[in-house]
C-alpha cells in the first residue's frame, strides 16, 4: 500500500520534469560530442601547421562519422538547431571590432566594394552555368 | 561603478539584449538591409563608446559568445550530413560546379583588391567573403586576415548576392532548380538559401548544402591559391 504515490502527487509534472531533464542530459551529450570533435580537429589542424583551421577539420570529421553511423544524428541534432539558428549573435563581438579596422577599410573601399560585388556575379554565374551544363550533357547522354 | 560596467556579466547581457533588439526589429519590419547585425554592429560600438569601455575589455568580456563559433563551425558537419541524400544523385556536377566557383571567386577577389593596392591583411580578410561568417571569420584569421572585417563584408556579401542573385539567374536562363540553389547557396550562404527557400524546397535544400561544401573548398584552396600566387 505504501507504494502507492501520496493524494497530491502531479503525475503531469513529474513526467515534464523528467522529460526536460532527459532533453538536458542529451543537450549534454550532443555537446560533449561537437566538442570532442572540435578539438579532434584542433589537433590535426595543429599537427598540419594550422594548413586548415581545426573547427573546419571538425566539420569534416562530424560530418564523416555521421555518415559511417559512429555518431547518431539525434544526439547532436538539438545542439545544432540551437546553435545555428542564433549564429548571428556569436558573431556579433567580433562584428563590434570592425571600429579598429576602418582606418583601412576607408583607404581601401573601393577595392573592398569591387571586388566583393564582382566576385559575388562570378561566382553565381559559374556555379550556375557549370551545373546547369552538367544537367544538359547528362540528359544528351541518357537520350543517345 | 566603471569596473561593473566592464564585468563579465554586464557585457553579456548588453550583447545579447542588443542582438534580440535588432533581431525583433528585423522581424518587425523584414526588411533585408536591416539585418540584425547591421544594426547591432554600429549600436553596440556607439554604446561601449558612451560608456567608455576600452574595446579589450569588451573583447575579454564577450569571449564565451565568440567561442561559440568553433562549435558552430563544427555542427555545420550535420547540416552537410542532413543534406546529403541530395547530394548522392548529383555529388559529381555539384562539386565540380562549387570547386569552379570557388576558384574564379577566390581568384577574382585576390586579383581585384592587388589592382587596387589593397595590403595582404586587407586580402586575406575578403578571400573567403562567399563563405558562411564563422568559417570565414576562421578562414580569414588563419591566413593573416582580419577576422572582424572578414565578418561584415560576409554578411554585406550574402544580402547583395541575395538581391542580385535572382535577377542574374533569370538573366543567363538558368532553368534547373538544382543550377539555381546552388549558385546562391554557393556565392551568398545562409542569406541566399533564404532566398533559394523562397524559389522553392528543392532550390532551399541544394542551398544548404553548396553553403557547407563552399566552406570546406574555400578553407583548402585559400592556403593552396596563397602558396601559387605568393603573399
Amino acid at each position: 500500500m505504501s507504494d502507492l504515490p501520496p493524494k497530491n502527487y502531479n503525475f503531469a509534472l513529474e513526467l515534464k520534469m523528467r522529460l526536460l531533464s532527459f532533453f538536458i542530459f542529451s543537450m549534454l551529450v550532443g555537446i560533449f560530442i561537437v566538442f570532442f570533435f572540435f578539438a579532434l580537429g584542433e589537433f590535426i589542424g595543429w599537427s598540419i601547421n594550422g594548413f586548415i583551421p581545426g573547427s573546419v577539420i571538425g566539420m569534416v570529421l562530424l560530418f564523416v562519422a555521421l555518415c559511417l553511423k559512429i555518431v547518431k544524428p539525434e544526439h547532436v541534432k538539438p545542439v545544432a538547431k540551437f546553435l545555428c539558428d542564433n549564429m548571428g549573435l556569436f558573431f556579433l563581438p567580433a562584428g563590434v571590432g570592425i571600429v579598429n579596422a576602418l582606418e583601412v577599410l576607408s583607404q581601401y573601399w573601393q577595392a573592398v566594394l569591387v571586388a566583393c560585388a564582382v566576385s559575388t556575379v562570378v561566382v553565381i554565374i559559374v556555379v550556375a552555368s557549370v551545373q546547369q551544363w552538367f544537367e544538359k550533357h547528362r540528359k544528351g547522354a541518357e537520350d543517345r | 561603478m566603471l569596473p561593473l560596467l566592464r564585468s563579465e556579466i554586464f557585457i553579456l547581457t548588453l550583447v545579447i539584449g542588443v542582438y534580440l533588439a535588432a533581431l525583433w526589429l528585423f522581424r518587425k519590419t523584414k526588411l533585408s538591409l536591416l539585418h540584425p547585425l547591421l544594426v547591432s554592429i554600429p549600436v553596440l560600438a556607439i554604446v561601449i563608446h558612451l560608456l567608455h569601455i576600452p574595446f579589450g575589455e569588451f573583447e575579454k568580456g564577450s569571449r564565451i559568445i565568440s567561442f561559440m563559433l568553433g562549435p558552430t563551425v563544427v555542427v555545420m558537419g550535420y547540416l552537410l550530413y542532413e543534406q546529403f541524400e541530395q547530394l548522392k544523385a548529383n555529388a559529381i556536377s555539384i562539386i565540380t560546379a562549387v570547386f569552379v566557383g570557388c576558384l574564379t571567386g577566390i581568384l577574382s577577389v585576390v586579383f581585384i583588391a592587388r589592382y587596387f593596392g589593397a595590403d595582404h591583411a586587407l586580402i586575406a580578410s575578403l578571400e573567403p567573403k562567399s563563405v558562411t561568417t564563422p568559417i570565414a571569420m576562421s578562414i580569414a584569421e588563419r591566413s593573416g586576415g582580419i577576422p572582424s572585417i572578414a565578418a561584415v563584408v560576409v554578411i554585406v556579401v550574402g544580402i547583395f548576392g541575395g538581391i542580385v542573385g535572382p535577377f542574374i539567374l533569370e538573366r543567363l536562363g538558368i532553368k534547373s532548380r538544382i543550377a539555381r540553389g546552388l549558385a546562391l547557396g554557393s556565392a551568398a550562404h545562409g542569406l541566399g538559401t533564404a532566398r533559394a527557400m523562397e524559389l522553392g524546397a528543392v532550390e532551399g535544400a541544394v542551398s544548404g548544402l553548396a553553403i557547407g561544401v563552399m566552406g570546406i573548398m574555400t578553407a583548402i584552396l585559400v592556403p593552396l591559391i596563397e602558396i601559387v600566387l605568393g603573399k
